[in-house]
């Protein structure tokens, strides 16, 4: 515990002058994905089932591939912000640091393969 | 950190199951904590068996009787039995919750008293509030200003008092920010809803010219944004406030500013 007083404990290192923008993208992409999340599960639903030929022309159309890419780089996004928040609340120090390393890393990664294929199928 | 169990030297054993009073037959049980720094044994749970036809109506009044009549060793903080001191805060029924506004008509089958979840306990049902008021302390809970102090007092509306409502009733009795998993998880540097709830009071305030270095000290990714709108605090709070609302204020505040 050391010698240090009450108020020194409580005021830390002082405040990180950041966490609104974390907290005002997390609202954006919330807001997004509401409306994200239905039209991809509409324009992904047709295609279920349906040949390869079939999907290959149906995502070289514009609206069905812009609606996937974006829900792709939203949500994994979201998901990034989303998991940094998880891991603040539940894991300390080096864990701490290397899990946030690690889901950015992923997230990022997730969204850079999915815009691949979208692509792939495309063009 | 999270814990998902006790530390060993906090799990619970049975205690001394104390006598009934004779003669009595509207009996109500109470399984009460009990811990004492001076033995270094583990926390017990002690039962006790208080007469209702000569008790008061409040969990107050029973642990009053069965600290002069049954028990004087229990220990516990009380004061004014009114709900304005904050006191005797502590967790009845499994809801934090102030003893003395608290009835034991509210409380089903048997009366279970434990200090406030997850706080160092000094004994019994005292918890150690150290930290949570120096956390208040930190938000400085008072008027700062800068222009010269007016020959009578600071002025204010109406409408602009009204704000105040809702936020100046809070008696810092801490079971909000004892109810909340985030405090739980982070309370050395999460404020808690108890704190900011006290940080919006000010910084909602009219006569206060501080509004933008108090944001500016809650600007912070653990002090204000561990806040997930878990809304246990609102839940049990005994003066019916709701910290909650107050931290999505200065949330909106803080975009405000910014967007």
């Amino acid at each position: 515990m050391g010698f240090m007083t009450d108020r020194k404990r409580a005021s830390g290192l002082g405040s990180a002058k950041t966490g609104t923008t974390h907290h005002w993208h997390m609202t954006i992409s919330s807001v997004a994905l509401v409306g994200l999340v239905p039209l991809f599960v509409f324009t992904v639903g047709p295609m279920l089932g349906a040949s390869h030929a079939e999907v290959v022309a149906y995502y070289s159309r514009p609206f069905p591939a812009v609606v996937a890419a974006l829900t792709f780089v939203v949500g994994f996004m979201h998901f990034k912000n989303g998991a940094q928040v998880m891991i603040e609340d539940y894991a300390q120090g080096f864990a701490r640091k290397a899990l946030i390393v690690g889901v950015t890393c992923l997230s990022w990664t997730a969204a850079a393969v999915g815009l691949f294929a979208l692509v792939r199928l495309a063009l | 950190m999270v814990q998902l169990t006790l530390p060993k030297n906090s799990r619970m054993r049975t205690g001394k199951t104390w006598p009934k009073p004779e003669g009595a037959t509207n009996l109500r049980t109470f399984n009460i904590y009990r811990w004492t720094p001076d033995d270094g044994e583990n926390p017990r749970i002690d039962t006790y068996f208080v007469d209702m036809d000569t008790c008061g109506p409040m969990v107050l009044d029973a642990l009053i009787k069965i600290k002069n009549e049954i028990d004087p060793t229990l220990t516990f903080r009380r004061s004014c039995r009114e709900g304005i001191c904050g006191s005797c805060a502590m967790n009845i029924g499994g809801i934090n919750t102030l003893a003395c506004i608290y009835g034991m008509d509210e409380v089903k089958g048997d009366v279970k008293i434990y200090p406030l979840p997850h706080m160092p306990v000094i004994r019994d049902l005292i918890p150690d509030l150290t930290h949570f008021y120096a956390q208040h302390e930190s938000v400085m809970p008072w008027l700062e200003t800068t222009t010269p102090r007016p020959a009578k007092e600071w002025k204010q509306s109406i409408e602009d008092r009204k704000k105040l409502d809702g936020l100046y009733e809070c008696v810092m009795c801490a079971c909000c920010s004892t109810a909340c998993p985030s405090y739980w998880w982070n309370g050395d540097r999460y404020l808690g809803p108890a704190a900011l709830l006290h940080a919006y009071r000010w910084i909602i305030d009219s006569r206060d010219e501080a509004t933008g270095e108090r944001l500016d000290d809650l600007e912070d990714p653990f002090k204000l944004y561990r806040c997930h709108t878990i809304m246990n605090c609102a839940k049990t709070c005994p003066k019916g406030l709701n910290p909650a609302k107050a931290i999505g204020e200065i949330k909106s505040l803080m975009v405000e500013r910014q967007v």
